[in-house]
């Protein structure tokens, strides 16, 4: 029954307890706020990535293509495990307007607008166009004119400082001029003996905001046959540079990627005597991590980086924590001599301090990730009036490309990070206590009497 | 078995940097059960040292020491628990009472340590009862809810003597129980002591008033760590 009454008289009962449980509860509390928001901006970027790419891609870095397409999606087409499909051809270009020489560098996508939004979230990214991709290239005050769709950070005098885009209601009218260098299948400019360029006029229809900063700023989405036309690829063995590929849901991301490697393999093999066959040789088939890994390992390695160090901060929190304990204990050691001089067993005694460290373990910790759960509900409108008061804000949401402060509370994290504490508790009290009991009861008591 | 302690040339000393200090030379010592004996000698003596090793809470550096013919220096584990707890009752001379509980807590604290929850649950009340019965005889009846921080000295003195006798000890070790009281009081506990004796209590009471040590069976005179007196 001492076992019960004491832990609970040491904790009722010493200022230092409490100061124990405000340390705990501060530790607690910056490891909750930052390990969300952290985690929460890594899968962010993530979820971007997988939603540009889809799940799985066949793609080629030539910005000549691969021939013999069609054949390959038709096979494609009738795997069990793929939902859907969408052919892509990329290739690089430049942007100018009419009446102005200045031209920007750019990547052009050409897509289907249907099949590529089936595929990935390029319905999603739409403005005007969300979710009903069919129009996508058709601007809406000039139905008969070819549209082209626009990375939204190109649109940059859309963007004001708190990160906000402004569209207006109906679509801007505006012309954009796409140059292109037609390659043939062998590499060579298709046009040499005309000037080498070939140039496209398009009209606004829509913007593309997938929260990729590089897409966002660089891409400009127009039809596939038309690319293909600007890029060289049509003709007698028309090519692309990608098929984008979505699984069923239920589909393990490795294993569908296997298997359409697999299906890529048996395609190579069967066309491998056939015109361009070279063309085939330098195709990859990747899961969207592979593919975008490049963007996603400097993030995940910053992820990493941070959790290393929160693991510094936390060996010192379980050092602050184990010191704390160290003295409570050392203070409290007359009565573990007294406790054993009356007949209790070490166990006992480690069992009660113990016991009261978990209690201060515990409260420190819930309260901690409690405080840490509200501000994390309140941050961005803390934020928000933090900016509309004082003018400050964490980052500047015209340059970079994420809005929110990701606050998605994560149970099993806060868990985690509960149980580690009320560890670092045990262990910051086990051993002073262990210390204690394991010497004569008149040695401790000694020491305490004068 | 006629001796329910004995010890047979006990040596204990203390280890300073270089130097040792020899508290115990080989004391040699026998008592039997239902006696009541007094140890008596100058202040650093080590009339403490030697009562501490008499109730386990402390080892020697070599002899030996038999409780009812049991090799008592040997005693590891849950023996010496139990030996703590059941066999002997310890007052200490600094009293030694835990801040965090009250009289009567610190009271029954032997006898909770004894057994678990639920067995505390079942033996709580004659526990209780047992504790309020003494601590009335030793004038405590008012200050059952006191903390110790409230007390006198000589009031956690008599909380610390029935804190001794709660688990009806076969062996009462006391070291000076009567050091922080006034005559009229310190009489009180001796009467006590010896009305517990007569009911067969075997007591060992460390003492340096010569008159005190006149109401035993027996004074022990510790000299330059070894027995000058028996008798
Ligand atoms: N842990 C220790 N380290 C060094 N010396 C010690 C230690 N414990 C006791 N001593 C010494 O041993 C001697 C005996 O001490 P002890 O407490 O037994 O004396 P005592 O006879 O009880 O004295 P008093 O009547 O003042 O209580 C003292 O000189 C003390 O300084
Ligand atoms: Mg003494």
């Amino acid at each position: 029954m001492y076992k019960l009454i004491l832990p609970k008289r040491y904790l009722l009962r010493r200022k230092i307890t409490y100061l124990a449980i405000l340390a705990v509860a501060l530790c607690v509390f910056i490891v909750v706020v930052v390990m969300t928001v952290m985690n929460g901006l890594v899968e962010g970027f993530r979820d971007k990535n997988h939603d540009f790419v889809g799940d799985c891609i066949i793609s080629t870095d030539s910005l000549v293509g691969f021939p013999y397409y069609q054949e390959l999606l038709s096979r494609l087409e009738t795997e069990q495990y793929i939902l859907a499909i969408s052919p892509v051809a990329h290739s690089y270009g430049l942007l100018s307007r009419p009446g102005s020489d200045q031209n920007l560098g750019i990547e052009i996508m050409g897509v289907d607008p249907i099949r590529h939004s089936q595929v990935t979230g390029f319905g999603d990214f739409l403005h005007y166009h969300k979710n009903d991709p069919v129009a996508a290239f058709t601007p809406r005050y000039a139905t008969d004119r070819m549209g082209c769709v626009v990375g939204i950070d190109k649109m940059w005098w859309q963007r004001d400082r708190a990160g906000v885009y402004t569209h207006s209601p109906t679509p801007p009218q505006m012309e954009l001029i796409l140059s292109t260098f037609p390659l043939t299948a062998k590499g060579a400019l298709a046009r040499a003996d005309l000037d080498a360029v070939l140039t496209e006029s398009f009209l606004y229809s829509d913007d593309s905001h997938s929260g990729l900063v590089k897409v966002d700023g660089n891409m400009i989405y127009i039809p596939l046959e038309k690319a293909q036309v600007l890029f060289g690829m049509d003709g007698d063995t028309p090519r692309i540079s990608a098929i984008h590929i979505r699984f069923t849901s239920g589909t393990n991301l490795t294993a569908g990627t296997n298997k359409v490697r697999d299906v890529w393999g048996a395609f190579v093999t069967d066309h491998q005597n056939r015109t361009y066959a070279d063309l085939l040789d330098h195709v990859r088939v990747e899961s969207w991590i592979v593919n975008r890994r490049g963007a996603i390992a400097p993030m995940e390695k910053e992820q990493t980086m941070l959790i290393f160090l929160f693991l510094m901060l936390g060996v010192i929190t379980v050092f602050i924590i184990f010191v704390v304990f160290y003295m409570i204990i050392s203070y409290k050691s007359k009565d573990i001599g007294i406790l054993k001089s009356v007949g209790a067993s070490s166990a006992d005694v480690v069992e009660i301090f113990l016991r009261f460290a978990a209690f201060v373990g515990l409260l420190g910790a819930v309260l901690g990730a409690g405080i840490g759960c509200a501000f994390l509900v309140r941050i961005n409108d803390l934020e928000g009036w933090l900016f509309t008061n004082f003018n400050w804000q964490l980052w500047d949401r015209s340059v970079y490309a994420i809005g929110e402060i990701p606050n998605t509370i994560e149970w099993e994290v806060i868990g985690l990070i509960i149980a580690f504490a009320v560890l670092a508790c045990q262990i910051g009290a086990v051993i002073p206590t262990i210390q204690a009991a394991r010497r004569r009861p008149v040695e401790i008591l000694r020491v305490n009497q004068v | 078995m006629s001796q329910i302690l004995v010890s047979k040339r006990m040596f204990k000393s203390y280890r300073m940097g270089q130097s040792r200090l020899d508290v115990l030379k080989g004391i040699d010592f026998a008592m039997k059960p239902g006696e009541f004996v007094a140890i008596i000698g100058a202040s650093g003596s080590g009339k403490s040292t030697f009562l501490h090793i008499l109730g386990a809470l402390d080892k020697p550096d070599s002899g030996e020491v038999y409780f009812e013919n049991q090799r008592l220096d040997r005693f590891r584990g849950g023996q010496l628990n139990h030996f703590r707890n059941k066999m002997v009752g310890f007052v200490f001379q600094f009293y030694h009472l835990l801040d965090e509980l009250n009289v009567l807590e610190n009271a029954v604290l032997p006898a909770m340590a004894a057994t678990g929850t639920f067995g505390w649950i079942k033996q709580k009340k004659a526990v209780t009862q047992r504790a309020k019965e003494l601590l009335e005889r030793m004038g405590l009846t008012q200050r059952l809810r006191h903390k110790p921080y409230q007390l006198s000295g000589g009031e956690r003195q008599r909380v610390a003597i029935v804190r001794a006798l709660i688990n009806q000890p076969t062996l009462l070790l006391a070291d000076e129980p009567t050091g922080n009281l006034d005559s009229e009081t310190g009489r009180g506990i001796l009467m006590a002591l010896e009305e517990l004796n007569r009911d067969g209590q075997t007591i060992v009471m460390v003492t340096h008033d010569e008159r005190i040590a006149t109401r035993a069976h027996r004074i022990v005179r510790l000299v330059d760590g070894i027995i000058v007196e028996n008798g």
